[in-house]
Order: C-alpha cells, then sequence, then structure tokens
C-alpha cells in the first residue's frame, strides 16, 4: 500500500521565498506571543498555595473539585493524602486575585479563607489542617535547567552534525531547531495551555524528534550529492525532499497516532505532554520538508563540500 | 542464500528470552501490606507479636492474606488496599507506640524470577502513592552558628592586632550580635576601624561603657542574615537530595515551601521510617583537638567532680563509655566535608570512613596538624533526633542532642585535605556515618512538622489510563504497519513488540521508578522506533523500483537505512541525554525512559528485523517482496 505516489516532484525548493517567509513570521509571531502573552505557566514552575483539608466523614475527589469549581475557584488541583477524609488543595494565587496586594505579595490566611468557605458551603465539616506556600524558587531553577537542557541539545546536535556532515547542515539544523521549539512554545503560549514540567519534557523531546526528521533528508542529500555526476544543489535538495517525503509523513503519522492514544486514553496526567508533542510533529514535519533544505541552499551548500576527505599533501598546502 | 550470521540469529534469540524473563515480573502486581518493626526500645519482632496481631485482626474481622515474621518485621497482606489501610489501624491500635506500623507493597515476584535478580520496576508516587513529609528548617541556630564563628574570628583578629580586649562574647538572644569588651577608647577605636575593615557583612557601634570597660556592639547585617537564611534553606535542599538518593528512591521531590520548611516526597516508599530517620537525624562531625587521652585520670576526675576546665567539654566514648576532654576549639566541621566513603582500614583490620576535604577546611586542618603532631585529636559526633512527648495533653516536638566522641587519635603526622577516621565499631556503622556525612551536613536543624502517605488509589487509576494509552498506542501502530508494509510491516510488528518487552526488561533491571511521564515516554519511543522500520521499508521499496532482485533489495535496504537510522538516533540520543541531566525528578525519568528505548528501539528495529526478514526470505527464490 502507498499512499505517496513515490514519482512525486513537488518543487519544495521553489516555494522557499514563501515558505522562509513564512517560517520568518511564525518565529516573530512566538517571540511576540512568548514575551506580550506570556507562557501559562503550572504550579510546578510559579510555586503556589497547598492546603490539607480534613473532613469529618469521608470524602470523594470530585465532589471536593466540584465544589472549588461551584464557587469560582478554578484549576485547583485536588488529591488524596491517605485515606478518604484528607484531601490536599493546591492551587495559583491568581486563582484568587483578591488575595494579592499590590506588590504581588500573597495573602496565604485570605486564600486559605476563601478556599474553606467554598468548601464549608457544600461540606459543613471541611477543616483547614494546614496551609503552605509554595515558592517561586524551585521554579526559577526549573526554567533555567530546562533552558541550559535545551541550549545543550541544540549544541550538541550541533556538534554532532558538523563532525558528521558538515558545517552548513549543522548551522541549518540548528536554526531549524530554534524554528521549531519557538513556534511550539508560540503556539503554547496562544493557546494558553498550562506549561507544566511534562510539557517542558515534551519540548525537550520535540527537539529530538525534529532533529531526526531533519538528519534523514540531510542524509539524502549527502547521498545524492555524493552519487550524481552533475549536482545543481537546488535540484539535489529537491528531490531528496522528494525521496524522503512518504518517510516523513508516515514516521509523522504513526508517531502522532500514539500521541493520540496517549491523549483520549492517559489520562490528564499527560495531555499536556500529549497535546505538546502533536504540535511539535506537525511543526517539526514542516519544517523538514520547507524551511531546513531551503537554509541549506540559501547557506550554499555543494558537492565538493560533502565528497569524503581525501589525505592532503601538507607540502602542497603549505605553498601558497 | 542468506548473509546473516550464524551467531546474530543466537544473538536475538536469546535478547528475546533475556527480555521476556526481565520484564516478567511486571505481570505480577505487588500486594498491599502492612508492616511493622520495633522501636529501639520495644521487644523484638517474633512470633508472641504474630499472633498477637492475628488475634486483633481476627477480633475485627479483617480479611487478612497473611500474617508472616520476616528478618526483624512483621508483615501482614491483605486482598486491597481498603482492608490495608483499616488493617493498619488495627494493627496500630493494638501494638501500641513501641512499634513503627507503616504500608508496604510487598513483592509478589514469583521466587525463581527474584533468585536471577528479575524484579519489577518500582512506581512512583503518581503511580501508587508514597510517603510525604513537610520539614521546618530552624534558621535560628544557624545564626548562632555564624555569630560564633565571627566571635572566634575578631578574637583572632584582635590578638593578631595587638589589641587587647576583654571579652568577646555572643550576646544570648541570636541575632543580637556580639559585645566585645575592650581595655580603652582608643582600643575600641582600632578594634572598631580594624573589625569594620575586616568584615563588610558585620556593623559596629559603640556601645554603652561603664569604668574601664568599653563596649562595642558587632551585628550581623541584615542583609547578610537574610542571605544566611535563604543559603540554609538551599543547603538543607542539597543535603536532603543527597541523603534520599543514597536511600535509593528515584525521583523524590523537594521543594521549599514559604521560607523555612522542606517538602519531600518519596515516590514509591511506602515505609517512611527509614526516610525519616535519614531525614530527621542531624549528624555533624566537629574535629577538636583533643586534651589528654579518653579515660585518663583528669578525664575521670572531671566526670566524678563536674569539674570541667573553661576551655574544655566532657564527652564520652561511643562504646565502651570512657570519659575524655576536648578543647571547645573546632578545628572542621561536617560543613567542610566534601565526601566521605566506609571501607576497611589496611592496618588495623578495622571500619573506617575517609574523609575528603574542602579547600577551606583542607587549610584549617593542615595549619592545626602540623603545628600539634603527636597530640591528639578528637571526633565529636553530634546528632541530634526529635521526639514527640505529650506534655500537658499536647504534643510537643523535643529536640534530644547526643555528643559523643567517635573517635580520639594521635595525629601520626600532619595532614589536611584527606585523611581518615578508624576505630568505628562496625563495617554497617562505617558506612551508615559515611551516608549520613556524605549528605553533608544540614546547614541549620530540620524537624518533620507534617507527614502523610499518598493514597494509592490515585495511582491505581493512573496505572489503569497509562496501561490502556499504551496498549492502544502499540495496537494501532502493529496495526498502521502491518496494513501499509505487508509482511515487512509484520516484521517491523513483531520487533516493536519485543521493544517494548525489552524496554521494561532493561528498566525493571536498572531499577527506574516508572511514573507518568514514564510512561508517556514509553509511548513515544513506541511511536519513533517505527521510524527505524520505515525507513528500511522505504528504502527496500525504492530498490526494487530501481530494479534491483528482492534479496539485493533487502541487503541494500538494510545497508543504506542503517547509516540514516544512526545518525537519527545519535542525534535523538543527545537530546535524551540532555533530559536525563535535568535534576528534576519527572524529567529525568521520562529522559531515562526514552534513552533507553532508543537505544533498545535500535536493536530491535533493525537486527532483530533483519534477522527476522532473513529467516523468512533466506534460502527461497523470490520474484517479489511484500512490502
Amino acid at each position: 500500500m502507498e499512499i505517496f505516489n513515490h514519482d512525486s516532484n513537488i518543487h519544495f525548493l521553489g516555494m522557499r521565498k514563501y515558505t522562509i517567509a513564512i517560517a520568518i513570521f511564525l518565529m516573530v509571531a512566538s517571540i511576540g506571543l512568548i514575551m506580550f502573552r506570556g507562557l501559562n505557566y503550572g504550579l510546578d514552575f510559579t510555586g503556589g498555595v497547598s492546603m490539607v483539608v480534613d473532613y469529618q466523614q469521608s470524602v470523594e475527589i470530585a465532589d471536593v473539585r466540584g465544589a472549588l469549581e461551584k464557587g469560582g475557584i478554578h484549576n485547583a488541583m485536588v488529591q488524596s493524602l491517605g485515606g478518604t477524609r484528607e484531601v490536599s488543595i493546591r492551587l495559583q494565587p491568581k486563582d484568587d486575585p483578591s488575595a494579592v496586594d499590590a506588590n504581588g505579595k500573597i495573602n496565604l490566611d485570605r486564600i486559605a479563607a476563601d478556599v474553606m468557605k467554598v468548601l464549608q458551603v457544600a461540606r459543613p465539616d471541611a477543616k483547614l489542617k494546614s496551609r503552605d506556600f509554595v515558592s517561586a524558587q524551585v521554579g526559577q531553577e526549573l526554567r533555567s535547567d530546562g533552558t541550559v537542557a535545551a541550549v545543550f541539545v541544540i549544541l550538541g546536535i550541533m556538534f554532532y552534525l558538523w563532525i558528521r556532515f558538515e558545517r552548513r547542515f549543522a548551522i541549518a539544523a540548528v536554526i531549524t531547531e530554534v524554528h521549531d521549539t519557538l513556534v511550539t512554545l508560540g503556539i503554547l503560549a496562544l493557546v494558553q495551555r498550562e506549561f507544566d514540567m511534562t510539557v517542558l519534557a515534551s519540548v525537550l523531546a520535540v527537539i529530538g524528534y525534529s532533529i531526526n526528521d531533519k538528519v534523514v533528508v540531510f542524509d539524502r542529500i549527502r547521498e545524492l550529492f555524493r552519487l550524481a555526476r552533475k549536482a545543481e544543489p537546488e535540484e539535489i535538495l529537491n528531490r531528496s525532499i522528494n525521496n524522503t517525503l512518504s518517510r516523513t509523513i508516515i514516521t509523522s503519522l504513526f508517531t502522532g497516532i500514539t500521541m493520540g492514544a496517549l491523549y483520549f486514553y492517559g489520562g490528564t496526567a499527560v495531555h499536556g505532554f500529549a497535546v505538546t508533542m502533536l504540535i511539535g510533529i506537525v511543526v517539526g514535519t514542516l519544517s523538514s520538508i520547507f524551511v531546513a533544505s531551503p537554509i541549506l541552499l540559501w547557506l550554499g551548500v555543494s558537492k565538493k563540500d560533502l565528497m569524503p576527505v581525501t589525505k592532503e599533501n601538507p607540502e602542497l598546502a603549505r605553498r601558497p | 542464500m542468506s548473509d546473516f550470521p550464524r551467531w546474530k540469529y543466537a544473538l536475538v534469540a536469546l535478547v528475546m528470552l533475556f527480555g521476556i524473563i526481565y520484564a516478567l515480573p511486571n505481570a505480577f502486581p505487588p500486594v498491599p501490606a502492612v508492616q511493622v518493626t520495633a522501636n529501639r526500645d520495644a521487644p523484638p519482632v517474633n512470633q508472641a507479636l504474630q499472633q498477637k496481631v492475628e488475634a486483633a485482626l481476627a477480633a475485627k474481622k479483617i480479611a487478612v492474606t497473611d500474617v508472616f515474621v520476616d528478618g526483624d518485621q512483621l508483615l501482614a497482606t491483605f486482598p486491597n488496599s481498603d482492608v490495608q489501610k483499616s488493617g493498619l489501624d488495627e494493627i496500630k491500635a493494638a501494638l501500641g507506640d513501641g512499634y513503627t506500623v507503616a504500608f508496604k507493597l510487598q513483592s509478589n515476584v514469583p521466587g525463581w524470577l527474584s533468585a536471577i535478580g528479575a524484579r519489577s520496576m518500582p512506581l512512583g508516587l503518581d503511580l501508587q502513592g508514597g510517603v510525604h513529609f513537610l520539614m521546618q528548617v530552624d534558621q535560628k541556630d544557624v545564626i548562632e552558628k555564624q555569630e560564633n564563628s565571627y566571635a572566634d574570628d575578631i578574637r583572632s583578629l584582635l590578638r593578631q592586632k595587638n589589641i587587647r580586649y576583654e571579652s568577646v562574647t555572643r550576646n544570648a538572644a541570636s541575632g543580637q550580635g556580639i559585645a566585645v569588651i575592650l581595655r580603652s577608647a582608643d582600643d575600641r577605636k582600632t578594634a572598631s576601624d580594624a573589625i569594620a575593615n575586616e568584615y563588610a557583612d558585620l556593623n559596629v557601634a559603640d556601645g554603652a561603657s561603664t569604668g574601664d570597660r568599653f563596649v562595642l556592639n558587632v551585628v550581623v547585617k541584615p542583609e547578610k542574615l537574610r542571605e544566611l537564611a535563604r543559603g540554609a534553606i538551599t543547603q538543607n535542599l542539597g543535603t536532603l537530595r543527597n541523603r534520599i538518593n543514597a536511600l535509593g528512591v528515584s525521583e523524590p521531590l523537594i521543594q521549599q515551601q514559604g521560607d523555612s520548611r522542606i517538602v519531600v516526597e518519596l515516590a514509591g516508599v511506602q515505609d517512611p521510617t527509614e526516610a525519616k530517620k535519614l531525614i530527621g537525624a542531624v549528624a555533624t562531625l566537629q574535629y577538636r583537638p583533643g586534651i589528654g587521652q579518653p579515660g585518663d585520670a583528669r578525664a575521670v576526675e572531671a566526670a566524678r567532680t563536674g569539674n570541667i576546665p573553661p576551655d574544655a567539654n566532657l564527652y564520652y566514648m561511643r562504646g565502651d563509655n570512657r570519659p575524655v576532654l576536648v578543647s571547645k576549639q573546632i578545628i572542621v566541621t561536617g560543613n567542610q566535608l566534601v565526601d566521605a566513603s566506609s571501607g576497611i582500614d589496611q592496618q588495623s583490620g578495622t571500619p573506617k570512613v575517609d574523609v575528603t576535604l574542602n579547600a577551606a577546611g583542607a587549610k584549617k586542618m593542615g595549619d592545626f596538624t602540623n603545628a600539634n603532631v603527636g597530640k591528639p585529636m578528637a571526633v565529636l559526633y553530634v546528632e541530634q533526633v526529635y521526639e514527640t512527648k505529650v506534655i500537658d495533653g499536647k504534643e510537643v516536638r523535643v529536640p534530644k542532642i547526643t555528643e559523643t566522641v567517635i573517635n580520639d587519635a594521635t595525629i601520626q603526622s600532619p595532614f589536611s585535605k584527606q585523611f581518615q577516621t578508624t576505630g568505628l565499631g562496625s563495617p554497617k556503622e562505617a558506612s551508615d556515618l559515611a551516608l549520613l556525612l556524605k549528605g553533608g551536613a544540614l546547614a541549620a536543624p530540620m524537624d518533620i512538622v507534617e507527614e502523610g502517605v499518598i493514597g494509592a488509589s490515585l495511582g491505581q487509576d493512573n496505572i489503569d489510563k497509562g496501561f490502556k494509552a499504551v496498549m492502544l498506542g502499540l495496537a494501532l501502530v502493529l496495526l498502521a504497519a502491518a496494513v501499509y508494509y505487508k509482511l515487512f510491516g509484520l516484521v517491523a510488528d513483531i520487533a516493536l513488540f519485543f521493544n517494548l518487552v525489552i524496554l521494561l526488561a532493561v528498566m525493571s533491571l536498572i531499577g527506574v521508578t516508572l511514573t507518568m511521564p514514564g510512561v508517556a515516554g514509553i509511548v513515544l519511543t513506541l511511536g519513533m522506533a517505527i521510524d527505524a522500520n520505515v525507513l528500511i521499508c522505504e528504502r527496500v521499496r525504492e530498490e526494487l523500483r530501481n530494479g534491483s532482485s528482492p534479496h539485493a533489495a533487502i541487503r541494500a535496504g538494510y545497508e543504506k537505512a542503517w547509516s540514516t537510522i544512526l545518525d537519527a538516533n545519535v542525534t535523538h540520543l543527545i537530546a535524551a541525554l540532555a533530559l536525563t541531566t535535568m535534576g528534576t525528578g519527572a524529567i529525568k525519568g521520562f529522559g531515562v525512559t526514552l534513552m533507553i528505548g532508543i537505544l533498545t528501539s535500535l536493536f530491535t528495529s533493525v537486527t532483530l528485523t533483519h534477522a527476522f526478514t532473513a529467516a523468512i526470505h533466506g534460502h527461497r527464490k523470490l520474484k517479489t517482496l511484500s512490502v
């Protein structure tokens, strides 16, 4: 069975002016979204308020969630703390704007009081056992760790491609990587999906996934350059994209299928992960086809850069 | 003809077998159990205790599967977690305070599997619940310590500058600074300037003077105090992380909460005792100059009369309780310790702890030992354990400080950075001590103010969902591959299935804690592992289109795809590696899963499929390939 015509010869590079323009636009828009709209950081990053509530009689987690929702406190994380009478409630200070003063200082007592009022409407036997505020320091640590990891990935990949391929491939891959990461983050900022630890993991996985895609195309480019007698870069690049097109799309579909399964059946704990990955797969696939190769062409890749290195005579090299 | 060597078939068969055996324990979920251990003063766990527990459970008609003594603990297993909970309450009530009663997940893996080291994957907090602690950090202690250290520094500064002083003492209330008493106004002026010059973090002000007592009040600047408090929390966080890592709990969540509290969540731990011991104990070593030998006349005299020289403290040796006098001067503390490891001393055959100091500690130690060869040096072990006492009907946490000299040895030759502490009671004591020391000293003492066990019901819910997601993802990809690539797709399906099996086997063998992000990593691995087969199949198709014979197409397909697969996987591996280096629990678990998945998928989707393809097509004449 074949979905894609193996003789396909779409002139992808012919559209490069438009595709690159779109890519640049998306990047700029993403940067703007991240800067001005911002990512909706989750509790892992922002810290927040956590409370332990004790019920005299046993209580369903769903009922506690329901009571909070009804009382206008959304996005609270409710967890059982062993047994059926004790629940932990974690929420963002911003869910209760009246408890944050002008200096951004959080009035923990106020939040606790608000939450308890809401809970006691539904169940008068609810009692606050402890209240605490999660500091943002860990979040800051996490954010800087994440940035370091992303930079490490990008530099590591660049280094590897530089050795295995050639400088221009490394640069093209890294630019596309940055594009993919930014656009994925931009979309997350646009839809305001909560950015928590699993989403960060997913974003880093997207980098790994999308480089996979690029390397497959690059590998074909190198092979065709070496084989071709007359190597017109534009034509070689175009043929490489077309030759690998079927693989690029099938793999994306397969990975997309599994992420779909994860989204629909994996529960809320991995929703963010699956969604981010799906966004990343789409962005990464498109950029493999439309963005990476035009950059390569623009950087001026040629046959002679890719021929296996032959030992040069050092004597000859030294002469002017 | 077959270009696939025999040994590779054997390898593939072996790896498949390995995968099945070592993944198998995961098919035996652990059973909910309650564990009873005796506290220090209680009678040990024995048959009598077992009968007591059995009787207590029988009286309340609680369905217990089994009650048995296992080493120094008693285990009672229950059919489900609800019964487990009521069982725990009942046992607790029956046994009283002498015993620690805790939830546990008892392994259910058949003996022959455990015997060959096969075990099931530990599950994370989100999949099985676990314990959580909230700890209060005692900031006062940090400030006092720092003030004492400044007082010492000021004394030596004044001596060094030849300024005569009456006394340098820390004011009793912490944060109130240090009072320096001098003998003249001139001295006070010089001292004030010297201190202000030397220590930027101190505020110096003249105090009230009476007669020939000229007082200088030295206060640590508020911003320095704040910095100290912050630093103490950070150091305690790091120390806790190390201690808990040493405990073998992966993916611990250790977070600051508010200004002076630390929350610890230990995934998979259903028995908080061991963790509490490590978290709760504040163990520090202090290296101090010894005065005389342990048990010598002076020390015995001091112990008898209570007349202790002003520059000394009286302690007792660990083990034989001989009194020993130790100078108040501290040479090096646990804060300056970089590493500690236990072993057996070659010369004496006794357990030892090898200690490495940081540069500052090494310098102090070097200075001291250089000047004091042949003199004794004592190692003081300070341990602080909090106990709960009921006073006036209220629970009050009382710190219990035990200070014992664990070693008082003569300095044989000067040393600084690295040295050994010998003479410890047993190898276990040595390794326990090394563990606590390596965990670093806590900058400030902490005690547990809240503690809980996270319920397993939420975990079960997540396990069910995760299992469903993995199975569905696998099924869909298997179906899609079989439809799209026919026979080659089926071969890829076998590979993908075994990829999952081998991935689980490796994770189980290494002991990776499975969490929801880990499950996501498994699903992602499944989706991406098929990529190698897509590459191979597309290549084979291409070769066929270019007019190659079926056998040549298979060979060329695998050969040409290999370099691409390698490049793609190495770059992907770099990304996974970065994820594992990230300190944070959830991301690390995901990264480790991804990394193992990439490595196993390289084997299954290339070598394993090649073996199957060769076995299917090897000896036959082929006109076409089903790809």
